[in-house]
């Protein structure tokens, strides 16, 4: 009688010290706060839970992803471990560097299996802050059925668009069809037209804006031309609206067939294909046009606090998000761009996107905000770049007055450095 | 008399440790980062830069980079804006107020209910009203849009807070629907301290109910009044809420208040923030101090 229960206490004194030893933390991720993340990132995120006996708790951000950065910069500024893992978007490694953890020595080399270009853009000053974990790169659709019918060529300089917009869009006209336009994009006054007019200069021939090494090079002359092109369309052949779209405006006025060109970012394509789209099967996607082209980079990352009390095992949970198991679930299930370019050979994901195997060529010619390069000063350097191009498109300042007023303003943004 | 002054600072000492703790040195500390190039991103690394922030090339003031002149800068802009805003708003609030605290000072049947009724707007928090407006104002599926079109008023749907002309115009107009009833409210308990006897006497002499109102009910509530101007000026010279809400910070609509959030919040520049902060501070107080010097306000009954 004793005996036994010197031996179950024993037993039970055991098995506390055990789990004292591989003791179950609770790991906080961001995730959210919209539906498709919650199901395609805390899915996972559980899974991993139930792998290893840890657990997961859920930080859901704000939606806006400016206000998620100010957020991010304020738990920082107060050395917070309150949240472990975090989403980060492509345009901030280099403003939350001094707060993110170094992954390279966790990660066992497993990042050489990304785009080398998404790996860059992750690693500031040698560490790598931020494994990729889904990736987007601006993308040109066009109406494969109006190209044939005029007898015209996918253009691959936007010189070319712009003649093509402009002869569809008169024939199309001409028939009584007046809402219908050439080329539609994002050109509100926010991060978005950012990304739309770097793909016009860089295109172009005017370089980044912001050099890798800290230059302020947006005042020449191809950038000034990129952006008097961009305001020759506006009333031409997009729409004057277009001064005020997003994302689901430019793709309201494409799905509805009024619009010949689009630019916008792989995530439409699944729209576009659904059977209540108007242009369901007409629909072709290419590289943006220039020479070279250049599509900026975007897409999200899973970065570690360095403030996090359990730093290891988040970054374990983060290797096995971004695994290509995870990816590939994805891919499949929400159609999140794999930033592994092993997975765009896989099978069952182009049967199921058939679009994403001619994406891979894309990604590897993508061009980068200039946010490693700025830093801290990044979200500045954006607002102004797009308030500058809006106000070329809106016809209040010429493109060459307005890259030489940015010049000065960056200057002053900049002060004596980054 | 020593020990009542003692006792006076045992009970003062408890608010003046929490005022200490609480306003004095959030603001000394402010005050102090805006001498500093301070980031958000590491608050412990700023250095002292002296006026840098505040005036000089990368400065407030007297900025030579302004090629366009102080008022088309960021900062200027904002400036301009949240005096427009002030000035119009109170001007409205202060004669709607007046109208409607006239009105309710009558006798009628229902009186009540309708000095109630009329706080509604008040009672509503700020960004629940902003963001209520921001929907009824909305250019494609608001509800005011769609009944001017409908009566004929106007031929195409206006995007009242977008658009540059229109939005500030329209903060004006849901401040001052919101702030009006806080006016009247407190104009209506100075119109109750106005003698009866004043109006009867005015009666039984025969003058014009336009002549008793500037003869009489205006300076006998005049004092009162002005208080309440001084507080609802110095209230919307610090609006964010209302245009955070309704306009999503624009540069063209954004207020001195807007400008510091977004310098200090968005950007992360805590020392040019709470430069533009102090700047804030000290741009109210002046005009408080002129407004309170030009109407002649008594504050305390020894003032001259």
């Amino acid at each position: 009688m004793n005996l036994t229960l010197f031996k179950t206490l024993a037993s039970l004194l055991l098995a506390v010290g055990l789990c004292h030893k591989s003791q179950a933390v609770e790991i906080t991720i961001t995730c959210g706060p919209s539906g498709s993340d919650v199901e395609f990132c805390l899915k996972y995120a559980n899974a991993w839970a139930t792998q290893t006996g840890h657990t997961i708790k859920n930080f859901s951000p704000p939606s806006s992803s400016t206000e998620k950065l100010a957020l991010y910069r304020q738990l920082f500024a107060a050395k917070s471990g309150d949240v472990d893992v975090l989403q980060i978007d492509t345009a901030w490694p280099g403003v939350l560097k001094d707060h993110l953890l170094d992954l390279k020595p966790l990660s066992n080399g497993l990042e050489n299996q990304h785009f080398p270009a998404i790996v860059a853009n992750n690693t500031v000053d040698g560490h790598l802050l931020a494994m990729p974990w889904y990736t987007d790169a601006g993308l040109l659709y066009y109406r494969k059925d109006l190209l044939a019918k005029y007898g015209l060529k996918v253009p691959s300089t936007w010189e070319e668009l712009t003649s093509a917009a402009k002869k569809v869009q008169a024939g199309e006209r001409s028939k009584g069809d007046n809402d219908f336009h050439g080329f539609v994009f994002q050109g509100k006054a926010y991060e978005g037209l950012t990304c739309n007019a770097l793909e016009w200069v860089s295109g172009s021939g005017g370089g980044t804006i912001v050099d890798a090494q800290g230059q302020i090079t947006i005042n020449n002359a191809q950038a000034a031309q990129a952006l008097n092109q961009a305001a020759s369309w506006i009333g031409t052949i997009t729409p004057t609206g277009v001064l005020n779209y997003e994302e689901e405006e430019a793709r309201g006025v494409f799905q509805n067939a009024n619009a010949l060109f689009m630019r916008n970012w792989p995530y439409a394509w699944a729209l576009l294909q659904k059977d209540d789209s108007l242009v369901k099967g007409k629909v072709g996607i290419a590289k943006l046009p220039g020479n070279p082209s250049a599509a900026t980079l975007g897409g999200w990352h899973l970065g570690v606090s360095k403030y996090s009390k359990n730093a290891s095992i988040a970054a374990d949970l983060v290797l096995y998000m971004t695994s290509a198991q995870v990816q590939k679930a994805r891919a499949i299930g929400g159609s999140f761009n794999p930033t592994l370019p092993a997975l765009y050979k896989d099978k069952d994901i182009t049967n199921a996107n058939d679009f994403m195997s001619s994406l891979s060529d894309v990604f590897a010619n993508s061009v980068a905000r200039p946010t490693t390069a700025t830093g801290l000063k990044y979200p500045q350097v954006s607002q102004s770049f797009y308030n500058a191009a809006h106000e070329v498109m809106s016809k209040r300042t010429t493109g060459e007055e307005a890259v030489k007023k940015l010049e000065s303003r960056l200057k002053q943004i900049r002060r004596k450095h980054w | 008399m020593n020990s009542r002054i003692r006792t006076a600072w045992l009970f003062l000492t408890p608010m003046i440790v929490l005022m200490l703790i609480v306003a004095v040195w959030p603001l000394a500390r402010s005050i102090w980062f805006s001498f500093t190039d301070t980031n958000i991103n590491d608050i412990s690394a700023g250095q002292w830069v002296g006026l840098e922030n505040y005036v000089g090339e990368f400065g407030l003031f007297f900025n030579s980079n302004d090629e366009e002149g102080f008022w088309a800068g960021d900062w200027g802009v904002s400036i301009r804006n949240t005096f427009s805003f002030a000035v119009v708003s109170v001007v409205l609030e202060t004669l709607t107020g007046l109208g409607l605290a006239l009105l309710l000072n009558q006798d009628f049947k229902g009186r009540a209910f309708v000095r109630t009724a009329v706080l509604v707007p008040w009672a509503i928090p700020t960004i629940v009203s902003a963001k209520m407006w921001g929907w009824m104002l909305n250019d494609q599926f608001g509800v005011i849009n769609n009944m001017l079109v409908n009566a004929g008023l106007i031929a195409h749907k206006i995007a009242w807070t977008a658009e540059p002309s229109y939005a500030l115009w329209t903060v004006v107009m849901v401040d001052v629907w919101k702030t009006t009833p806080f006016m009247a409210l407190l104009i209506l308990a100075a119109l109750q301290t106005v003698p009866k006897d004043c109006y009867e006497a005015a009666r039984v002499d025969g003058v014009h109910p336009l002549r008793v109102f500037w003869k009489i009910t205006l300076p006998l509530i005049r004092q009162p009044l002005l208080v309440a101007i001084v507080f609802r000026l110095l209230d919307s010279l610090r609006v964010f809420d209302l245009i955070y809400v309704l306009t999503a910070n624009g540069s063209t609509t954004i207020s001195m208040s807007g400008f510091v959030r977004r310098e200090m919040v968005e950007y992360g520049n805590m020392g040019f923030g709470s430069a533009a902060s102090t700047s804030l501070f000290l741009i109210i107080m002046l005009t408080a101090v002129i407004f309170l010097r030009l109407a002649r306000v008594k504050l305390s009954e020894d003032a001259r």
